[in-house]
């Protein structure tokens, strides 16, 4: 566990997010837990509907009605903030936890001026005259890469192309200076080529802000350029966590293993992908024990009843059987 | 005929006539507004050139992919290619016959047979008040296939098998499958009329990765089983990688440059190609060195005078503003740039 | 996994289709919404509960209005049973709800008069659904200067009101044919007025939906296959524009019932013979001031409650369609 003087920039404790329906209760995120560290990027990956984004809007106290969490804790610098009450969160969101969206043009309002919506947010958080909040405001826009930000600060969203947007949209999360940044796919909807310059992007202005991110994505190349530590999810559960070279050339679990089989790569055989068969169990029927066991390749009578927590293998946490016996053997054998 | 001869010797393909031959396709889109709006703001009509004249084709058996940004036009070629769109000039010839020319349904029906469409979306491409069955029957029953309904019922369970679904399935509604499994019954459906092409608009980009892979090992096994020949479109450098016998690259409504798919990918030519390809996140981690990817897609309504893409090309010099350029022979296919031509072209970092 | 099927299992016989989209009703999001909005529920069984009164008047009520021969004028305008009037008249039980100058029983004419106006509201809701969906379907699906023609058309409709059209219809015919033919006629005429004034709504909504399900790629799919337009329209596109129709048709029965009770106020509609709720609230407002309120009063109250359910079960029906809501 971390240091207790050092102690992380967030902490996630067993999260458990619940939405009720008339068909019972789903369980859409399950016993998650996990840590950023100060300035770190932690990518979060899943295939749609492994509750990546649901995790990410709880932290920040987004979560859409009738979803709630149910249990467990979120702890940002030593405070507790998933029960704080509606201010006192809006307060949070605004000077320590930033936002970015995955569709820029949905989170611009289309009839003001790029300017007057990063001024107002600036104004909001911190006692600038309107001269200064403006100039803070064209330093964020040159800052995000956008050119002659002195004439485009007036123009509207529109007059945007959807890369630049989204720089738009990284510098109104910046504008607060926020400890910490969660980008629910930042980059799934741009080209390749603009996904490229908002990856460098984003790396740049976290190393220079100090900001840690949690970087919420399907797309394992991104986070391979980006991250520093990666968590995969699968059916609301956390399959493995740990640093990213890790987890990318060396999968423990069995579903990573063949989620990186799976992605086509530029090098080596064309002839045939890994195959994972199946598909991820819809969340009403999650099957006990591991939920990962139909698709398994390596499963065995214990996934079947008995639901494996993280725990410590090499340098990532893996919540997975195999390792466990593993251990038990190394153990008996020693 | 000298025309045809003149192109095999270009491309070094020396094989028999293709299975599809694209000649100068063209498709430009009235995209002006309204008459009114028009008359009161003095502007006059202006044109989406869409797609503006490009070659291709593509062998029996093979697998050929367009790819590029949004907006490049890599859609409009599949839709012009099975009919959705008339062009507005150019060829596209099907087994030797101009299918572009056809303009009544009757006359297209023979080729409908042949070729099918497999979408993007596997949620708007099912009709959601259909049965399964129904679905993959459609071919079958407008194109009179099969008479005998038991017959028909029996041929569909057979389809829903070969892309790995069970007969059954066929009394469920599409809501009742995953993503991956209704691209699968839009494959099945497509495959219902024995077709030897089919064009598939960016089948995988709506799934997740571990169902892509299902998918797209799905439609190698059915190449190679049935001996079809794809057009694929795609966005995906590493899909279409691992798909492909050729890739066409796409930038603005022209084709920049095609070749066998281990030319494009390892020895890119075209400075759009490489810069598309150095857009890709590293996977591997291998540090490989990269060139910063500058600019964006400009408009496709004023699309840059010249090589469409020589504001964002390190190359670009006079000629390539003024002067469009002409496909050249390169190995195993073409490309279109100056540079290329001038010798201009510094040796690519290999990863 | 190669288990033999026979073909008839795949898909299943008209029968068991039936029953799965009973159960599928059943179990769907549409029978919950409505098992979990009380409003609607209260709507539905006021509807029912009027549209059976109206559907059995000729059996269940208690006296036959429609037969002019029972009408004895000694019953002449009785009070309601309980209620005794300015002139120290009081009511009898055998007329519950009073009689009018005719001394026709007001509960059995607001039956008869439920069923002229259901008779005139379903007919034109109909015809005009069938109208303005045919039109709106081709408009959007076909397009171009075919769909121009047809909205201009639905435009200049839109600005002639329904009671315009009754009139002028009303006027044609009255020329045209002979009086007796006339007054038979005049339910016709109504419904074509009341249906001219209505097609719109549908023609757009219809023409707005076709739009959207044409530009999704199952209708493109049809399109390659190469199903014969009309058959893609029929086929593919009608049966996911139907929702809306619902809705509006709903609502339009609602809107047709009070512009039937309109223009028969107004002496354009129903004649006296087959008296509507319209006619009967025009016959009864000749007698408000002489204190014989009821004659007016229960039919206009039968013709608020016939019209605030529908509504209210069209405005649910709404929200329940709209997955957006949901």
């Amino acid at each position: 566990m971390a240091d207790i003087k050092n102690r992380p920039l967030l902490e996630v404790r067993d999260l458990r997010i619940e939405f009720p329906t008339r068909r019972g209760t789903l369980v859409a995120v399950d016993g998650v837990s996990f840590d950023i560290a100060e300035g770190e990027v932690l990518g979060v990956v899943g295939e749609s509907g492994a509750g990546k984004s649901l995790t990410g809007a709880s932290i920040i106290g987004l979560l859409e009605p009738p979803g709630r969490i149910a249990s467990g804790q979120v702890i940002l610098n030593g405070r507790r903030i998933d029960n704080l009450p509606y201010e006192e969160m809006r307060h949070v969101r605004g000077h320590d936890i930033g936002m970015v969206f995955q569709d820029p043009l949905t989170s611009l309002n289309p009839l003001y001026s790029v300017g007057r919506q990063l001024i107002e947010t600036i104004q909001t958080h911190s006692d600038l005259s309107d001269q200064a909040a403006r100039k803070r405001a064209i330093e964020l826009l040159g800052e995000v890469g956008i050119p002659s930000p002195k004439v485009r600060i007036d123009q509207y969203p529109h007059q945007f192309s959807g890369g630049m947007r989204q720089r738009v949209v990284i510098a109104l999360a910046l504008c607060v200076n926020p400890r910490l940044i969660i980008a629910d796919e930042p980059t799934t909807a741009l080209d390749v080529s603009i996904q490229a310059q908002i990856i460098t992007l984003l790396k740049r202005l976290c190393s220079e802000h100090g900001a840690a991110v949690m970087l919420i994505t399907h797309d394992m190349g991104v986070i391979a350029e980006t991250a520093n530590r990666v968590a995969v999810m699968y059916a609301g559960r956390l399959a493995e966590i740990g640093p990213v070279d890790e987890v990318i050339k060396r999968a423990k679990h069995p579903y990573t293993d063949g989620l990186m089989g799976s992605i086509p790569k530029l090098s080596g055989a064309t002839e045939r992908l890994v195959q994972i068969e199946g598909s991820m169990p819809r969340l009403t029927e999650i099957p006990n024990g591991c939920a990962f066991n139909p698709r398994c390749p390596k499963v065995f009578a214990r996934c079947m009843d008995e639901r494996p927590d993280l725990t410590h293998v090499g340098r990532s946490e893996v919540a997975c059987w195999l390792y466990d016996q593993q251990m038990e053997r190394t153990g008996s054998d020693g | 005929m000298a025309d045809a001869a003149r192109a095999t010797q270009v491309t070094g393909l020396d094989n028999a006539a293709p299975h599809l031959r694209v000649r100068d396709l063209a498709k430009y889109f009235d995209v002006s507004p309204p008459f009114i709006t028009r008359a009161l703001q003095g502007s006059g009509r202006s044109t989406l050139r869409a797609v503006d004249g490009i070659d291709f084709q593509i062998e029996t058996g093979k697998t050929f992919s367009l790819v590029g940004e949004s907006g490049c036009g890599k859609s409009t070629v599949a839709r012009l290619v099975v009919g959705l769109y008339t062009p507005t000039k150019g060829q596209v010839e099907f087994d030797g016959v101009d299918i572009a020319g056809l303009t009544t349904r009757r006359a297209m029906e023979p080729v409908r047979r042949r070729m099918q469409m497999i979408f993007q979306d596997p949620y708007a491409s099912l009709n959601p008040r259909w049965r399964v069955a129904d679905i993959v029957a459609e071919p079958i029953r407008t194109h009179g296939l099969i008479d005998d309904n038991r017959a028909v019922l029996r041929r569909v369970g057979e389809l829903l098998e070969q892309v790995r679904l069970s007969p059954q399935d066929g009394e469920k509604f599409p809501h009742e499958f995953s993503g991956g499994q209704r691209q699968r019954i839009s494959i099945a459906r497509a495959l219902a009329s024995n077709p030897e092409f089919l064009v598939c608009d960016e089948p995988t980009s709506a799934l997740d990765v571990s169902v892509q892979a299902q998918i797209l090992n799905l439609m190698k096994d059915l190449q190679r089983e049935l001996g079809l020949t794809y057009l694929f479109i795609s966005h995906d450098l590493a899909v279409v990688y691992h798909i492909s016998d050729y890739v066409g690259v796409m930038y603005l409504g022209r084709l920049v440059e095609w070749a066998p798919a281990e030319e494009v990918f390892h020895n890119p030519q075209h400075p759009y190609t490489r810069m598309l390809l150095d857009a890709i996140p590293d996977l591997e981690m291998s540090g490989r060195p990269r060139q910063a990817v500058a600019g964006e897609v400009p408009s496709p309504i004023h699309p840059p005078s010249g090589c469409h893409f020589h504001p964002r090309c390190p190359l670009a010099n006079d000629r390539c503003r003024a002067e469009v350029p002409k496909a050249l022979p390169r190995t195993g296919g073409q490309v279109a740039c100056h540079a290329v031509e001038e010798n201009r072209l510094p040796a690519r970092v290999q990863p | 996994m190669a288990v033999q099927v026979h073909p008839n299992e795949i898909v299943p016989s008209f029968g068991r289709r039936v029953v799965d989209s009973v159960h599928r009703f059943f179990d769907g999001d549409v029978f919950h919404s409505f098992r979990s909005s009380p409003v609607a529920m209260i709507a539905f069984a006021v509807t029912m509960l009027l549209f059976f009164l109206a559907a059995f008047a000729p059996w269940i009520a208690p006296h036959n209005t429609d037969d002019v021969s029972t009408l004895n004028l000694m019953n002449a305008r009785l009070p309601p049973f309980g209620v005794t009037d300015d002139f120290g008249t009081e009511g009898v039980a055998d007329f519950l709800l009073g009689t009018d100058d005719q001394g026709r029983d007001i509960l059995s004419a607001i039956m008869f008069g439920l069923l002229v106006s259901l008779e005139v509201g379903f007919a034109s809701v109909i015809l005009a659904a069938v109208v303005g969906t045919v039109l709106g379907l081709i408009s959007g699906y076909v397009g171009g200067k075919l769909d121009s023609v047809i909205m201009r058309i639905a435009d200049v409709q839109l600005t002639f009101p329904a009671i315009l059209i009754a009139l002028l219809i009303d006027g044609i015919v009255a020329g045209l044919l002979p009086r007796a033919l006339h007054e038979e006629l005049k339910i016709y005429v109504l419904v074509l007025a009341i249906a001219a004034s209505q097609w719109v709504n549908f023609a757009r909504t219809v023409r707005g939906s076709t739009l959207v399900e044409k530009g999704k790629e199952y209708v493109q799919a049809a399109k390659v296959i190469g199903v014969h337009p009309a058959l893609i329209m029929i086929r593919h596109v009608l049966p996911n524009v139907t929702g809306p129709v619902l809705v509006i048709g709903t609502l339009s029965l609602a809107l047709a019932v009070l512009t039937e009770a309109t223009l028969s106020f107004l002496g354009v509609g129903l004649p006296v013979t087959r008296p509507s709720l319209g006619t009967l609230i025009r016959i009864g407002q000749q007698y408000i001031f002489s204190g014989e309120w009821w004659m007016t009063i229960y039919p206009s109250l039968a013709l608020v409650i016939l019209v605030l359910a529908v509504n209210l079960l069209g405005d649910w029906l709404r929200d329940a369609l709209n997955p957006k809501l949901r």
